[in-house]
């Protein structure tokens, strides 16, 4: 970092960056907190730190993991029709395709709404709160990370939450629609969902794996 | 928010690729490692400078993506049960019928949502695909775009399934009425996961091989 006029080539491979998605390189600046580094030519955020970003995560994948459970055990649309009324919950709906071969599509729903977001909540605290509180990186933390990233895309709540107001939208003239608890749960997740995503810098969390602080 | 441009090698203003500078970087953790190295030292990834076989596992991953396309299509997507009548309508069906009952906008996004949007990441992921193989109009920074748009909503096309499994729980009212799901969300549910596959498949650093192979070509600029 002290040459600056160092040809790229020549420096060695931990002062450059490497943009994941176009493979363009860069001499490593690690920019203030607050700051995004950006790929010049793909615009991949690089480096993203942020203050207390560590604690941030922490405690919105806290508040994620408790609305993925409440979300699942109480009800997030109610019916009534003609006095028969019915309310559901993500089990019921993972459980709409329980007949035949669709079972599978059952287990699918479960895993993609339920499962699977709770789980890469459960490996980031995993990962993180040794990071945050200045500690080793837990055992296996780098593979936690790994799958943990590697489920970013089948995570997803915050998808179902948006079909439930398409449904509701769907019946609601054919029947008495109704809010239960879990609706406003999801609601809660969405933004929630997309808050960690923003606050979290791969680039950091990686890096602090690699070179952990000494306690 | 600020953004800080990373520093470019000394005074060209061209970006380098790593392969060009004898680097391989990690794709999972972005680690560089130096031309050879077989698996990544941080994270323990398999190191590839250029996926070869992508292309491969793109074309697999689409066509049988497309190919669950069809019986999505063909089969109904729900069963709705009513007092007198039981109705099985198609994707497309479905939205003909809401067109009829005067429900243009409805019947325009449903259309939209689950016939426009999938055939079109199809084509933009054969596009893809196609124009890392030879030269593109497209330029390289468009071509990212369309391959991040279609990253993005890949994972949302579950939307239509989800409706179904809500759907199908929500409006269970015995006699009265029930929904239940058709035979195609079994079929439509592949289809957006095999898409999402072939697009995950992609290796985008392919994208920009190309244009500093053109740049290469060009004298001006
Ligand atoms: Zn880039
Ligand atoms: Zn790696």
């Amino acid at each position: 970092m002290d040459h600056p006029d160092t040809p790229l080539a020549e420096l060695p491979l931990d002062e450059i960056i490497v943009c994941p998605q176009c493979d363009a390189v860069y001499r490593l600046q690690r920019p203030a907190d607050g700051e995004r580094a950006a790929c010049e030519r793909c615009h991949t955020a690089l480096i993203t730190p942020r203050d207390n970003a560590g604690l941030q995560i922490i405690a919105v994948a806290v508040a994620v993991m408790v609305l993925i459970i409440g979300a699942s055990v109480f009800p997030f649309l109610t019916i009534d029709a003609a006095g028969n009324r019915n309310a559901v919950s993500v089990l019921d709906a993972a459980l709409a395709f329980a007949g035949g071969p669709m079972i599978l599509l059952s287990l699918a729903t479960a895993a993609l709404i339920f499962f699977i977001p709770l789980l890469r909540v459960l490996l980031t605290l995993y990962v993180l709160v040794p990071i945050v509180l200045d500690r080793p990186p837990a055992r296996h933390a780098v593979a936690a990370f790994s799958l943990s990233e590697e489920l970013r895309p089948w995570s997803m709540a915050e998808v179902f939450a948006i079909g439930c107001a398409v449904a509701l939208v769907k019946v609601a003239d054919l029947a008495d629609v109704g809010f239960g608890p879990a609706f406003y749960m999801f609601g809660a997740l969405v933004v929630l969902v997309i808050a960690q995503d923003r606050f979290l810098c791969k680039w950091s969390v990686w890096n602090s794996l690699e070179h952990p602080k000494k306690s | 928010m600020q953004m800080v441009r990373m520093e470019l090698s000394g005074t060209s203003q061209e970006i380098l690729s790593a392969r060009d500078l004898g680097i391989v970087a990690c794709t999972r953790c972005s680690k560089p490692a130096p031309m050879g190295a077989q698996t990544c030292s941080r994270c323990g990834h398999r190191l590839v400078s250029r996926d070869r076989q992508s292309l491969q596992r793109v074309w697999a991953f689409w066509t049988v993506g497309l190919m669950c396309y069809i019986p999505a299509n063909t089969y109904p997507m729900l069963k709705t049960r009513t007092l007198f009548q039981v109705d099985e309508s198609t994707i497309i069906g479905g939205a003909v019928e809401l067109a009829h009952h005067g429900n243009w906008g409805i019947a325009f996004i449903i259309l939209f949502a689950s016939v426009v949007i999938p055939l079109a990441k199809f084509m933009a992921v054969a596009f893809l695909a196609i124009s890392v193989k030879q030269r593109s109009v497209t330029s390289q920074r468009q071509r990212h775009y369309l391959y991040e748009v279609v990253e993005y909503i890949g994972r949302w096309s579950m939307i239509d399934i989800f409706v179904v499994a809500i759907l199908s729980s929500l409006v269970q009212l015995k006699s009265l009425a029930a929904i239940n799901p058709g035979t195609a969300s079994i079929f439509f549910a592949l289809s957006v996961i095999f898409t999402m596959l072939a697009a995950q498949a992609f290796d985008t650093r392919m994208i920009w091989d190309t244009q500093t192979k053109d740049e290469g070509l060009k004298t001006n600029d």
